[in-house]
């Protein structure tokens, strides 16, 4: 043997061990929005460590994150328009760039090749091609016989290559299908309520329902049937007639779904809403510590997690869904942010912006498993995220 | 209480040579007030102040509006959407910084 060829062996040889220790599935893996910063930390919840961290993400205040569907990539939606794909296993940003000058969420198509991103300016949703960031379709939210263009809420997924959202000025929801190709087919529902400001899809994909601020009631629309239109559930729900300030609207993403059971924040007051779901009647409230933000359920459902709005934002509770009432209460640190469950739920990730951490609880005993430092962190976000409808 | 008439003579010495303010904030409370404009109200207005859901609190808009008008805002909030009155929570000498640290856009400093 030569001595080219043995150093080619060598190097071949090295080459597959590096290969061998780096190797690893990202089923375990997430990122926290660090939004002072405008980073992003890579976490793993197997053993609680911080794998890597991401910065150059511009405005990371209300950052929001969807997976590609192979779990490698996670987009990131800044404040500032920026739309950016990571690559959270190299630990590296793949593609950047600045959309719009206002943007507030976005979301990822059924089969994983769009992303769709909503705008508050200038106000609609522009789509993207998922692995080249290039501008597919540009929907301007225009309404009225001005043609104002409304801020874009409650952008989300839906079967069938479908992407639902609500116009915030206009009091309209939107659907853009993209089944037929690139060119969507945009349907508007007119009238649905004054200012949703936020919406969400049941985990089954069938009702898309957006909370509105400017009336009481949800507007709902059943996804299987969209020519019945958008219908009014939960007449009283809402501000009611004594209307309560809200220091921090709460965030429908999260609304928690048990098999019997939705539970919701209501808006400012100190309770969360338990309403049927089959027929959309209120069933109790549950009187808790301030106003609800987050409301979610751990993902079998036996347990919801609550945090809460300025001023009682140190403070997270726990419901017990059979007893429905408030069995836990903890303290993980000023201005509680967000909650995340690991796939099965063993664990939840909490994150307090103003102690900078983030605390790792056991949802079984309630005991810390852990606490990362992390740069005022917001939200935390999961690679599961990349195989359930909505998120 | 007993420690704050401790500090005056300090902080009247420290203070002597510079322009002396009515209801001058304590730092610890200027940082407070700069963390939860930036950070809560950002939550709607953007963290860099350039509008959310609500709208831009940047100077030259503010500039467009009367200390009146800012002020009141901030007090009893605006019905029609979602700005809660900040009354409350907040004092007299809180909002009077929020107001002036609107009008200089001293806050991202």
């Amino acid at each position: 043997m030569n001595t080219t060829m043995r150093l080619f062996i060598l190097v071949a040889g090295l080459m597959f061990l590096a290969a061998c220790s780096t190797l690893r599935g990202t089923g375990d893996m997430g990122v926290v929005i660090e939004r002072a910063s405008g980073s992003v930390q890579i976490i793993e919840t197997s053993h609680q460590t911080r794998l890597g961290r991401i910065e150059g993400l511009g405005d990371l205040s209300h950052a929001s994150v969807v997976y590609s569907r192979d779990e490698r990539y996670a987009y990131v939606f800044g404040r500032d328009g920026g739309l950016t794909r990571i690559d959270i296993l190299a630990s590296r940003i793949d593609k950047r760039l600045l959309q719009s000058g206002n943007s507030i969420g976005g979301a990822i198509s059924q089969d994983g090749s769009l992303v769709a991103v909503s705008n508050y300016t200038p106000g609609g949703i522009k789509v993207f091609d998922a692995e080249t960031l290039e501008l597919v379709a540009d929907i301007p939210a225009t309404y009225g016989r001005d043609r104002l263009r409304s801020k874009v809420v409650g952008l989300v997924d839906a079967p069938d290559q479908r992407f639902v959202f609500s116009l915030y000025d206009a009091g309209e929801i939107w659907i853009a299908d993209f089944s037929m190709g690139r060119h969507p087919h945009i349907t508007r529902f007119k009238q649905v309520g004054r200012q949703p400001y936020d919406g969400l899809i049941t985990p089954d994909g069938r009702y898309y329902l957006a909370g509105l601020f400017g009336e009481d009631g949800l507007a709902l629309l059943d996804l299987w049937h969209e020519e019945k239109g958008v219908r009014k559930i939960l007449a009283d729900y809402g501000r009611g007639s004594k209307k309560m300030p809200v220091y921090k609207m709460p965030h429908l993403e999260g609304w928690a779904m048990t098999e019997d059971y939705a539970f919701l924040p209501e808006v400012g007051r100190h309770e969360v809403l338990v309403v049927n779901r089959h027929n959309w009647k209120k069933v109790t409230s549950i009187p808790v510590y301030g106003q609800p933000v987050f409301v979610m359920a751990r993902p079998d459902g036996r347990q919801i997690w609550v945090n809460y709005a300025f001023p009682d934002n140190d403070t997270v509770q726990v419901i017990d869904t059979e007893k429905l009432k408030v069995v836990q209460q903890l303290k993980p640190g000023k201005a509680v942010l967000h909650m995340e469950f690991t796939p099965r739920g063993e664990q939840v990730w909490i994150s307090a912006r103003d102690s900078n951490r983030v605390t790792v609880y056991d949802t079984f005993d309630f005991h810390e498993i852990k606490v990362l430092p992390a740069d005022k962190p917001s939200g935390i976000f999961f690679t599961s995220r990349a195989h359930r409808i909505g998120l | 209480m007993a420690s704050r008439f401790i500090l005056l003579p300090g902080l009247f010495l420290l203070l002597l040579g510079q322009p002396v303010f009515a209801g001058e904030l304590p730092q610890q409370r200027q940082n407070e007030l700069r963390d939860l404009l930036l950070q809560d109200c950002g939550s709607c207005h953007g963290m860099t102040l350039k509008g959310g859901l609500g709208p831009a609190l940047t100077p030259d808009v503010i500039a467009t509006r009367s200390r009146d008008m800012v002020r009141t805002t901030i007090e009893q909030g605006r019905s029609g959407t979602p700005m809660p009155p900040w009354k409350n929570i907040l004092d007299n000498d809180d909002i009077n910084w929020l107001v002036d640290t609107l009008y200089k856009g001293s806050a991202l400093q």
